[in-house]
């Protein structure tokens, strides 16, 4: 292998300085979470302890959290479910042009481009206009599936895209009917990719503020909570707050990228068995 | 007859069309209804007026807050792409084993599954009075007073929007990169290029289409945004979403309607002229 050149060490510093960039506000709060009971939202730190996390668990100090935590979960898994699924079928109508693709097409590209305050206006007006109450699980809901749907969609085009049709041939050539095509060839081909659409799925509706902002009513998700907290706490229990979900985060992030990373050895180990029943 | 290919592909798009016309072509529709209604200052009531429209074209704030709301979008647009072409050149051409490569670039991009609030947040004990900026400033000497501009300001609403951001350039640039044939590199090495006129005749040409989607990305989250210029300059600076935010406050509904529908033709202008230059379906 030839040596490397000079311009990648600088290149290499740049890297490092931007990764720096974008984990050393999140790194510095996760310390300063750690604030004795009198510390304050910057350096120094007055000893440390975990008096704020414990405030987290105070109903007076920081109010319904852990509701609206557990309503962002549900929800992020509702969105979850339903983006895989819905992108999943997307996915396979779109391998061929039917009357209307093309308008669908541009319908997913202008949900993924749309200011996300107009889906939240226009989704809030439609409900209250038609004397509808506005609720997470419906409304929110919703305009959730606004954002994340495209994401899936664009994963799905990818894969397709990349797809050898040859095993679809072979399939329908053994006599499979379409749906034992799609169950026990497509489906099981595309499998790892699905992690990374439920990945998406998850993540975007966990944190997602616009959107729901008009269009979650009375009872607030886990963001909303967080945005309402940054107007009136002063305290590190904002920092707190923002350690755990950002752990909570990491952990559902590594928790699909292992499921992706078991599922691919499983795959090149069971994978082909071509040949072996020669020997 | 209806053909099967018809028929398979509308039962496949069903719920897809279903949800895009409930969530997001109904909403537009009554958005824009709703922008000629009038207002009371507690209610809204049908009508066809074009008072919501003659008001805001009739009010220099409002060209302020377009042109202040395109401004953030350049600057951010152009830093975002500075910062996220050297990333995705370094982890695409400089990075050799892939398993580096996917690694470095997962880290890349798991800030993106994370809360945009809280990286926002996070600034404050950097940025602040008394904050790491400030005291280390102080510490060496650079400046006698703690800087007052360094948040809620302009600057740090788009450092905001740089570090959210950034990565909507590096995934598209570097996937785009990733495609490019290895043999055109030595090619163009082989016949005497230097590496910046690789990089600028041969890199840069083949990796336009990713800069063009990273690029609609950047302006239209930028273009939509209000909360983060909420956030982070301490309300003290507007931009288009914000000012639809404030007319939702005072609950007038119509009028944040009229500005909803020129920021919306706004944003789909600037798509439609990026469009015309790149085909996002090939590129996928």
């Amino acid at each position: 292998m030839e040596p490397r050149p000079r311009s990648f060490y600088i290149l290499a510093v740049f890297f490092g300085l931007f990764l720096v960039f974008l984990y050393g506000p999140t790194i510095t709060i996760a310390i300063l979470s750690f604030q004795g009971p009198g510390g304050g939202l910057t350096f120094p730190m007055r000893g440390t302890s975990l008096h704020w996390f414990r405030d987290l668990f105070e109903q007076q100090a920081v109010g319904d959290i852990w509701g609206s935590f557990s309503r962002s979960l549900t929800l992020g898994l509702m969105v979850m479910v339903t983006t895989v699924v819905v992108s999943v079928m997307g996915g396979l109508a779109f391998r061929k042009r039917f009357r209307g693709s093309g308008i669908l097409f541009y319908l997913i590209i202008t949900s993924l481009v749309i200011p996300s305050i107009l889906v939240s206006l226009g989704v809030g007006l439609i409900w209250s206009q038609s004397g509808l109450t506005v609720h997470w699980s419906t409304s929110g809901f919703g305009a959730q599936l606004t954002w994340t749907l495209p994401f899936g969609l664009l994963i799905m085009f990818a894969v397709f895209n990349r797809f050898d049709q040859s095993y679809e041939e072979a399939a329908r050539d053994l006599g499979a009917s379409p749906w034992q095509t799609i169950r026990h060839v497509v489906l099981p081909i595309i499998a790892s990719s699905l992690i990374g659409v439920a990945l998406f799925g998850f993540t975007l509706s966990y944190d997602e503020f616009a959107r729901t902002l008009l269009t979650s009513g009375s009872y607030n998700t886990l963001p909303l909570e967080i945005f309402g907290m940054t107007t009136n706490v002063t305290t590190p229990v904002i920092f707190a707050l923002g350690t755990l979900t950002t752990v909570f985060s990491f952990l559902v992030i590594a928790l699909f990228l292992t499921i992706y990373w078991l599922a691919g050895r499983r795959r090149a180990r069971r994978g082909s068995d071509a040949g072996k029943g020669l020997v | 007859m209806l053909s099967n290919r018809h028929l398979s592909g509308w039962l496949l798009a069903a719920p897809l069309a279903l949800v895009l016309v409930v969530f997001l072509v109904a909403p537009i529709v009554m958005i824009t209804v709703v922008s000629f209604w009038g207002a009371t200052e507690w209610s809204i009531y049908p009508a066809f007026q074009f008072d919501n429209y003659a008001f805001l074209f009739g009010s220099e704030v409002t060209y302020r807050v377009f042109l202040n709301t395109l401004k953030y979008a350049v600057i951010t647009w152009v830093f975002t792409l500075l910062i996220g072409f050297t990333v995705a050149y370094f982890l695409a051409f400089h990075v050799r084993s892939l398993t580096w490569q996917i690694a470095l670039f997962l880290l890349c991009t798991i800030p993106f599954w994370t809360s945009n609030i809280i990286r926002m947040i996070s600034w404050i004990p950097f940025l602040g009075r008394n904050g790491l900026a400030n005291s280390t400033l102080i510490s060496w000497g650079v400046i006698d007073e703690p800087l007052e501009w360094l948040l809620f300001s302009d600057f740090s609403v788009i450092l905001a929007f740089v570090h959210l951001y950034t990565l909507f350039m590096v995934v598209p640039i570097f996937n785009t990169m990733m495609r490019i044939d290895k043999s055109l590199i030595e090619a163009a090495v082989d016949a005497g290029a230097t590496g910046w006129q690789t990089l600028w005749h041969v890199i840069i040409p083949l990796t336009k289409p990713g800069i063009m989607i990273g690029t609609i990305f950047v302006v239209t989250l930028v273009m939509g945004d209000f909360i983060t210029v909420r956030f982070m300059s301490g309300s003290q600076s507007a931009n288009v979403g914000r000012m639809i935010q404030n007319d939702i406050g005072l609950l007038q509904y119509p009028s944040a309607s009229a500005t909803a529908v020129i920021l919306l033709i706004t944003v789909l202008m600037v798509i439609a002229l990026l469009l015309r230059l790149v085909d996002i379906r090939k590129e996928l």
